[in-house]
């Protein structure tokens, strides 16, 4: 366990801490917003006369969902 | 560009991200005390307001009922904006922010698409401060027609207290609901265009680079056989890019329709 600890300190351990936090912020903003923009598709599919009320609020949750994504890119310029 | 202009047989220099974006200054002068430094991107940023201006101003000089010639064309930009971005959200009493609202969406894709135009192939809203500045204006609008719509109170009352929640809920809804309202949205909307920006410069950047080593600097047969490879890439991501500043610069615009809509009338 020394060696392991020694091991990390002397490694740069930054590039890797940022690559590790942009890829697992955005895999749940990537799935909340393919969910976001499908529901939204089906409901305009089955209703197109809906799409005048479905866009707005499909595009104020995307813009919800990729907010968590965007933060994990602004912590990748944070880190290092 | 610089990376293009290796040549064969001389040695391959691979910029680092920060290379990729800085700009390089040809001229400083001092007014006021604060240093200028003029580079050929801030030529471009007032070449293409000063292009935009002309186009709508000349557009428009002598505007007719039944459009003809550039004012029709001007007029396929202006119902876009007003169909599909004020109707759908504001609804008709919208018009009043149509000239905001097409103004920068025309300014937006107009600095997107700066990034695959020949020659300049820099988005200049890849640097933080024009998004960050957008979304600032973008911010202040929509606190400033929440304000004088609804008044100082019950705008801030209605973003902070929710109604047809019960009452212990409010302990962890009213954080939730003040960071998501008035500090993640202009955030995001900037960091949104921003990052949409950087990431299609730096691939860009990568496949012009891989197939200029590939065709100019590779060892063997290996490499320069493979060369058409990035090519084919570099040409995709350019119709791909054009297609990112089209949508980066309808999102940011619907986006900020959509809080000006909410700031107007807000959603029980």
């Amino acid at each position: 366990m020394q060696l392991l600890a020694q091991a990390a300190e002397a490694a740069n351990l930054a590039p890797i801490g940022q690559g590790l936090v942009y890829g697992l912020a955005s895999i749940g903003p990537a799935i909340a917003v393919g969910l976001v923009f499908s529901n939204a598709i089906q409901a305009i599919a089955r209703q197109p006369e809906a799409a005048g009320l479905v866009r707005p609020i499909m595009f104020l949750g995307f813009a919800l969902a990729e907010a968590l994504a965007l933060l994990g890119f602004v912590l990748f310029f944070l880190i290092g | 560009m610089r990376l293009l202009a290796a040549a064969e047989g001389a040695e391959f220099h691979v910029p680092t991200i920060a290379e990729l974006f800085e700009w390089v200054p040809f001229a400083t002068y001092k007014l006021a005390g604060i240093t200028f430094h003029l580079s050929w991107m801030i030529v471009f940023l007032f070449a293409t307001v000063a292009l935009l201006t002309l186009i709508w101003v000349i557009g428009f000089a002598n505007f007719k009922l039944v459009p003809s010639g550039l004012q029709n064309f001007l007029e396929v930009g202006v119902d876009f904006v007003r169909e599909n971005i004020v109707h759908p959200t504001i609804g008709p009493e919208g018009e009043r922010f149509m000239p905001f609202l097409t103004s920068m969406f025309f300014f937006v894709f107009s600095l997107n698409v700066l990034g695959i135009i020949p020659g300049i192939q820099f988005p200049i809203t890849s640097r933080m401060a024009f998004p960050a500045f957008l979304a600032l204006l973008s911010y202040v609008l929509f606190l400033f027609v929440g304000i004088r719509s609804q008044g100082f109170g019950h705008y801030f009352g209605g973003i902070m207290f929710p109604s047809g929640v019960p009452k212990p809920i409010y302990l962890i809804l009213t954080p939730v609901e003040v960071l998501s309202t008035l500090i993640f949205r202009p955030l995001t909307l900037a960091v949104r265009l921003f990052a949409n920006m950087v990431a299609g410069h730096v691939m860009l950047a990568i496949f012009f680079g891989a197939t200029a080593y590939f065709l100019l600097h590779g060892e063997g047969i290996l490499l320069r056989v493979l060369s058409p490879f990035p090519f084919v890439m570099s040409i995709i991501l350019v119709g791909f890019e054009l297609f990112i500043a089209g949508i980066q610069a309808f999102i940011f615009t619907i986006l900020t329709a959509v809080y000006i809509a909410g700031a107007m009338h807000p959603e029980h």
